[in-house]
């Protein structure tokens, strides 16, 4: 009827042209949104990793050292003791002056041990203290060189800029210059990155103190908050019954997710440490506050994936004679619980990332020891971030990019794993 | 209801005297049976909505009971308050007695854990649990401490599948997902989940209406076995069906319990025109 009617069918056409472009606009604004998007995305990977790509590689230079018995242990007592605590610097600075024999005065001196790092004497001792039978001997050993010479090498100091503003005079990039002649200068793969804590000198910093500082705070924050926040959303969603309680609940719960993370650090200065005198900088006190940051994150979570399960599945069990426990526990929880991981991995890799509340603890304090356990003082991923973004070497800047991209590997890895659990998981019915 | 619907309860049901099995004889010449569950004046609400007024039905012993009825008639409704599956809905309200062997099960000392234990259900969608068939049909019995051994444990299960007519068919896929059977297959499942409690009492809300035919007759098939051993009430859209299963009719409407009795008298003399009109085909 419709079809034979000629002037419906026009009117639709006509609608239709316009129906269509109307669908071809709303897909180019997406499009475009997305490539806006992507744009950023690559800009902001490409300069990080273009700066940062640098810091897992780090300059050395080679030198003959003579491990002088004179200076390690001059009355040969053959202690363990003297010989870890001797003058391991003096064996750095006779090599170089021995490389460069012209140089005398007391500041020029100084300028020359200045290209190699201060962390060369724990080189050597390490070296010593394993190998006792080296005292006497002579050995060519590569050494960090220091984050000047490290950031002359590498390019990121010009030669062209007038010397007094440079960090590394005419002298030094003469010295070095020569070094490099004698291929003996190196890049190589910056292990103590990933093996030491912070540092002043850049070319010791390492990023391991802030992993495990992060590793510590986020078991904290899994341990507390997954349990009340799973336990919490069972009991709204399964158990009790809906009343004007639970309704205020629901949103004071709603209303905790949007609060603004350093207002939990303000919360976790004025009671944890203030209150209960809970140790400063600890992962444990940070632990403490992003669980409450994570915790309704998790209660939302858990909540939607709760709901996702069929009401079919409650009535069968119900019908059997299961208890409202047994329902939960044998049927609704085990099917909701890759929701609820995933959940629970991004509330968590949020935590991971955030600094905010963490300053307010303490937890951005320099700290050089590895923490061994949540109650040392440590610092976190992000806060190391920004404190290498404020530190004026220059060195310190592609630390700054290389500490990001880290961060940024975790977090991906995260997201990908909760991607995975959610595929992998997924119930059919 | 609508004219469609109407149209397609009248293919099915072409004419009001369709042919009676013969199982319905044989109950009565077996005489009354001990009325296992009674109703007296039942009134449900939902909020404000009252969904049914003063119900009152004896349900007998060993017997199949089917309420029919148009859609939105409460027979649904009604058959959730006999194990008060009607608890869960916040707002439903049920009023009067509903008795289970002269007990109330709207006191407050029984527990509803037990009594639907006693009073198991079979729903209108398959609804096996995403486990192993084994699992499934072990769970009841499982949570409600009924056997001690492992040994036990087999034998309910095979016991049940056995009662279900599904063993032969499963026997050899027991630790598969019961979610990967056959629409009737994953029914009859369900029916062997629900006997493995041993309940004296099994409801079922319409169990057939997901079902192919060749799937419908089959659950019929059984219904009609588990008759000597459990009290069942079906709650069924198909007027064959319940022509075909039971033993007494109950037909709702609006809320309203408007004609009991024996099956093959509903059918045949119907005694309210809303019924006559019903099976007819003349609404619905």
């Amino acid at each position: 009827m419709i079809a034979s009617n000629t002037s419906t069918s026009k009117l639709i056409t006509a609608s239709l042209h316009r129906r269509h472009a109307a669908e071809k606009r709303f897909r180019a604004y997406g499009v475009i949104a997305i490539a806006i998007a992507l744009v950023f995305l690559v800009i902001l990977l490409s300069s990080i990793l273009a700066k940062g790509y640098g810091a897992f590689f780090q300059t050395q230079i080679s030198l003959p050292i003579v491990f002088s018995q004179d200076v390690i242990d001059h009355r040969k007592t053959g202690n363990a003791e003297i010989i870890a605590h001797a003058n391991y610097t003096r064996l750095v600075r006779d090599a170089l002056r021995a490389r460069f024999p012209d140089v005398n005065k007391r500041r020029e001196v100084k300028k020359l041990t200045a290209l190699v790092s201060r962390g060369a004497r724990r080189h050597l001792q390490t070296m010593v203290v394993h190998d006792p039978s080296l005292i006497g001997a002579t050995r060519k050993v590569w050494l960090p060189a220091s984050g000047d010479a490290d950031m002359f090498f590498k390019g990121a100091i010009a030669r062209d800029i007038p010397e007094k503003t440079r960090r590394i005079n005419d002298r030094q990039i003469a010295w070095l210059d020569a070094l490099e002649e004698d291929g003996a200068l190196r890049k190589r793969f910056n292990v103590t990155f990933f093996t030491t804590g912070d540092s002043r000198e850049p070319e010791q910093a390492g990023i391991w103190g802030a992993i495990v500082g992060s590793a510590l705070m986020l078991l904290v924050t899994l341990i507390l908050s997954f349990p009340m926040g799973v336990t919490a959303a069972v009991y709204l969603e399964e158990l009790s019954a809906k009343s004007r309680w639970t309704d205020f609940l629901e949103v004071n719960i709603n209303n905790m997710a949007a609060v603004p993370s350093i207002i939990y650090g303000l919360l976790g200065l004025a009671v944890f440490l203030n209150v209960m005198h809970l140790p400063r900088s600890a992962p444990v006190v940070g632990g403490i506050v992003l669980a409450l940051m994570t915790f309704p994150t998790i209660i939302i979570a858990t909540r939607a994936s709760l709901k996702a399960v069929p009401p079919s599945i409650r009535e069968a069990a119900r019908g059997l004679g299961a208890s409202p426990v047994q329902v939960v526990l044998h049927h609704v929880l085990p099917l909701a619980m890759p929701g609820i991981f995933t959940g629970t991995i991004i509330g968590m890799s949020r935590a991971l990332g955030e600094s905010a509340p963490l300053l307010m603890i303490g937890m951005v304090a320099f700290i050089v020891d590895i923490p061994q356990g949540p109650f040392d003082p440590a610092t976190a991923l992000p806060v190391q971030i920004y404190l290498w973004a404020d530190s004026p070497e220059r060195a310190f800047v592609e630390k700054t990019a290389a500490a990001t991209l880290v961060l940024l590997v975790f977090l991906v890895v995260m997201n990908a794993t909760a991607v995975i659990l959610r595929r992998k998981f997924e119930k059919r019915w | 209801m609508s004219k469609q619907e109407a149209k397609i309860v009248d293919m099915q049901t072409p004419r009001v005297n369709i042919a009676m099995p013969e199982n319905n004889g044989q109950a009565r010449a077996a005489g009354k049976r001990p009325v296992k569950m009674r109703t007296a004046g039942v009134n449900v609400f939902y909020g404000n909505n009252q969904a049914l007024t003063e119900i009152d039905l004896d349900i007998r012993e060993n017997e199949v009971t089917a309420l029919i009825g148009p859609s939105g008639c409460g027979k649904s409704t009604y058959l959730r308050c006999l194990n008060r599956m009607n608890d869960t809905i916040e707002e439903c309200r049920v009023e009067g007695t509903v008795t289970l062997d002269g007990e109330d099960i709207y006191d407050r000392a029984v527990d509803v854990v037990h009594l639907r234990a006693r009073i198991g259900m079979v729903f209108q969608k398959p609804n096996p649990f995403p486990k192993s068939i084994y699992d499934n049909v072990a769970y009841g019995p499982q949570i409600h401490g009924l056997v001690s051994s492992r040994d036990a444990l087999d034998e309910v299960v095979m016991t049940s599948l056995t009662k279900a007519g599904l063993l032969d068919e499963v026997r050899n896929r027991m630790h598969e997902l019961g979610t990967g059977l056959s629409g009737g297959q994953q029914q009859r499942l369900c029916i062997a989940r629900a006997i493995a409690v041993n309940p004296e009492v099994i409801l079922m809300d319409e169990p057939c209406s997901a079902l192919d035919p060749i799937a419908t007759a089959r659950i019929e098939e059984l219904i009609d076995e588990l008759r000597e051993n459990y009290t069942i009430i079906i709650v069924t859209h198909s007027m064959q069906q319940a022509a075909r299963v039971s033993q007494r009719t109950a037909f709702f409407h609006l809320g309203i319990l408007v004609e009991f009795g024996d099956t093959e008298r509903v059918f045949t003399s119907p005694r309210d025109e809303r019924t006559q009109g019903y099976i007819t085909g003349r609404f619905g």
